[in-house]
């Protein structure tokens, strides 16, 4: 049985894990006795990272700037923010649905040697996984100065959706005949259930509209900066797919953001003060099947539950002790369950959760501070990194005083990710 | 060929893409049978097709035919932006159908009037979550065969 480490975690521990006494040991023993002796522990993710700095474009419907363009300016504003050189820079995670690749980054940005790269699949899911790559490959020594960006030109380019030649085998073979089309029909499937079973309303998805323009609303960058949305607007407004609206969706939008990750030991020397990786989680449900989760015993839970358990289990903290949430917002619905599965309220709760401005700044969890994937812009939730960070540092434009824990969650629905954020 | 079959107007809408997994189910939909694919070793029914079983790694199977009786589990109502043929259709129905054989097989698909009728062709208000509905089949210009779903008379 292997010794369980019980003091603190961060630099300062995994050194103390070694102790002399049992690196004596190890090299006092014989091969065949040293296999009895307990190994030493792995190193881990808690604490031993933090994210230095953060860079973005300008956010609109549409740039001119090439999608590589964005990427450097993101990445370039990102390391200036750390003052950290990008010719120090050896380490690169992104999403499997970004267009530019490590090599044309790199080499435009003037990183020097790379020894770790790394892509994650399935669109939004991979949000946060980009960071938690970058963090488990600094803290087991693989790289010290990791960047993560996403560059998008979604609001200008075409919808992924209409490209009719790129089949995905399964399952667009049992979904697209019948004209579900887009994740948005998708979704709002797993929506008329959802309210169906729970008794949730449109007024429940307005609260979490409402609550993100709101934010959207004291945020200089965010597309819809000085355009509030009353309840009126909202319900008299086109159907997207049925039950879910236009202000259901998220926004349309060209952008790039970035950040840079170094061990915790390395942040205290940079610019900005350090946000700590506190916590890091994927999450792939057994027998899910990705958006279209029609086919298990319980589709109204998700990926969300899957990434909670390995988050909470790892965490100093539970949900009732995180400040602010940065919660993946492709689509209103996607707020309720992620509240669940991530363990703020119990199961169908999530709706009356969003009731008496709870999700507002004030409220009992103020989410997504910069307006989010609904009103501040869409680029795959990487602007709900960068806004954690933000609330952290004490910086953000709807700041939660003296916030000093966050969630960030990628897309529920999709194979998913999270991270607990900590100042 | 079945009786249940029926030709249909459908213009533009997409053709399923088999993959080997999914071949037999659009081979046996093409001779009006609903099928589902199930463990030869277990027994155990699973959708979407796969080549093994997820309960006890068999990679033999069988299709299972269905009585092609269900209900409605879930249902939205698309409008545009969309494809052209389906623009020109909305809003039109797609349903998520609980399979009475095995609930935890949901098969997304229409909701028609009629064996041979569009798939815009029944009034938003009949649809339901728990309507109880039953398979027939149409098929598409170009020859190739889906399931479609009618509301059963209750």
């Amino acid at each position: 049985m292997a010794a369980r480490r019980t003091t603190p975690a961060g630099p300062t521990a995994r050194t103390s894990a070694m102790t002399t006494a049992a690196a004596r040991a190890a090299t006092a023993t014989t091969p065949a006795t040293a296999s009895m002796t307990a190994p030493p522990a792995p190193p881990t993710l808690k604490d031993a990272t933090a994210i230095v700095g953060i860079g973005q474009t300008p956010f609109a419907r549409r740039l001119d700037a090439s999608e590589k363009t964005l990427a450097c300016r993101a990445i370039l504003a990102a390391l200036d923010d750390a003052g950290i050189p990008p010719s120090q820079v050896d380490a690169f995670a992104s999403y499997t649905m970004e267009e530019t690749d490590e090599v044309e980054v790199a080499k435009a940005v003037g990183a020097g040697d790379v020894t770790f790269f790394a892509r994650t699949g399935f669109g939004g899911g991979a949000s946060c996984a980009t960071v938690a790559h970058l963090a488990a490959a600094i803290a087991t020594g693989q790289a010290s100065v990791g960047v993560a960006w996403r560059s998008r030109k979604r609001g200008s380019g075409p919808r992924p959706w209409t490209d009719t030649r790129r089949q995905l085998p399964t399952p667009a073979q049992w979904t697209r005949p019948y004209g579900l089309l887009r994740p948005a029909d998708e979704i709002a499937m797993l929506a008329r259930r959802y309210m169906h079973e729970y008794g949730a309303t449109r007024d429940h998805f307005f609260n979490v509209a409402r609550a993100c323009r709101n934010h959207a609303h004291r945020n200089p960058a965010a597309i819809m900066h000085g355009r509030p949305l009353t309840r009126e607007t909202y319900m008299s407004s086109r159907w997207i797919s049925e039950p879910l609206c236009l202000f259901d969706n998220c926004l349309e939008t060209d952008g790039a953001l970035a950040c840079v990750v170094v061990s915790a030991e390395r942040a205290r020397d940079c610019r900005r003060s350090p946000v700590y990786v506190h916590a890091a989680a994927q999450g792939l449900p057994a027998q899910h099947h990705g958006m279209v989760n029609y086919w298990n015993d319980d589709p109204l839970t998700g990926p969300s539950w899957t990434a909670a358990r390995q988050l909470w289990k790892t965490a100093d903290f539970g949900p009732e002790d995180v400040d602010v949430a940065q919660i993946y917002d492709a689509f209103t619905p996607l707020i309720p369950l992620s509240l669940e599965g991530y363990g703020f309220c119990g199961r169908g709760e999530g709706a009356a959760f969003t009731e008496d401005g709870a999700l507002e700044l004030g409220g009992r969890l103020p989410v997504n501070t910069g307006g989010g994937g609904l009103s501040e812009a869409y680029v795959h939730g990487f602007n709900l990194i960068t806004e954690g960070v933000r609330q952290l540092r004490g910086t953000s434009t709807a700041q939660v005083p003296g916030a000093t824990t966050c969630l960030v969650t990628a897309g529920e629905g999709v194979p998913t990710s999270a991270l607990l954020l900590r100042s | 060929m079945s009786s249940m079959m029926r030709g249909t107007t459908d213009n533009g809408l997409l053709p399923p893409e088999p993959d080997d997994d999914g071949a037999p189910f659009w081979e046996f939909a093409a001779r009006g049978e609903l099928r589902m694919q199930a463990c030869a070793g277990c027994g155990e029914l699973r959708f979407p097709p796969r080549p093994c079983c997820p309960h006890c790694a068999s990679f033999g199977s069988e299709w299972q035919r269905m009585t092609g009786r269900g209900s409605i589990w879930s249902y939205v109502l698309p409008h545009p932006p969309l494809l052209p043929a389906y623009a020109a259709r909305a809003p039109y129905n797609v349903v998520v159908v609980e399979l009475a054989d095995a609930p935890h097989i949901r098969l997304p698909g229409n909701l028609v009037a009629a064996p041979d009728a569009d798939i815009d062709s029944v009034d938003p208000a009949l649809l339901c979550i728990g309507a109880p509905v039953r398979v027939t089949f149409a098929r598409l210009t170009g020859g190739v065969v889906v399931p479609r779903w009618l509301l059963e008379a209750s």
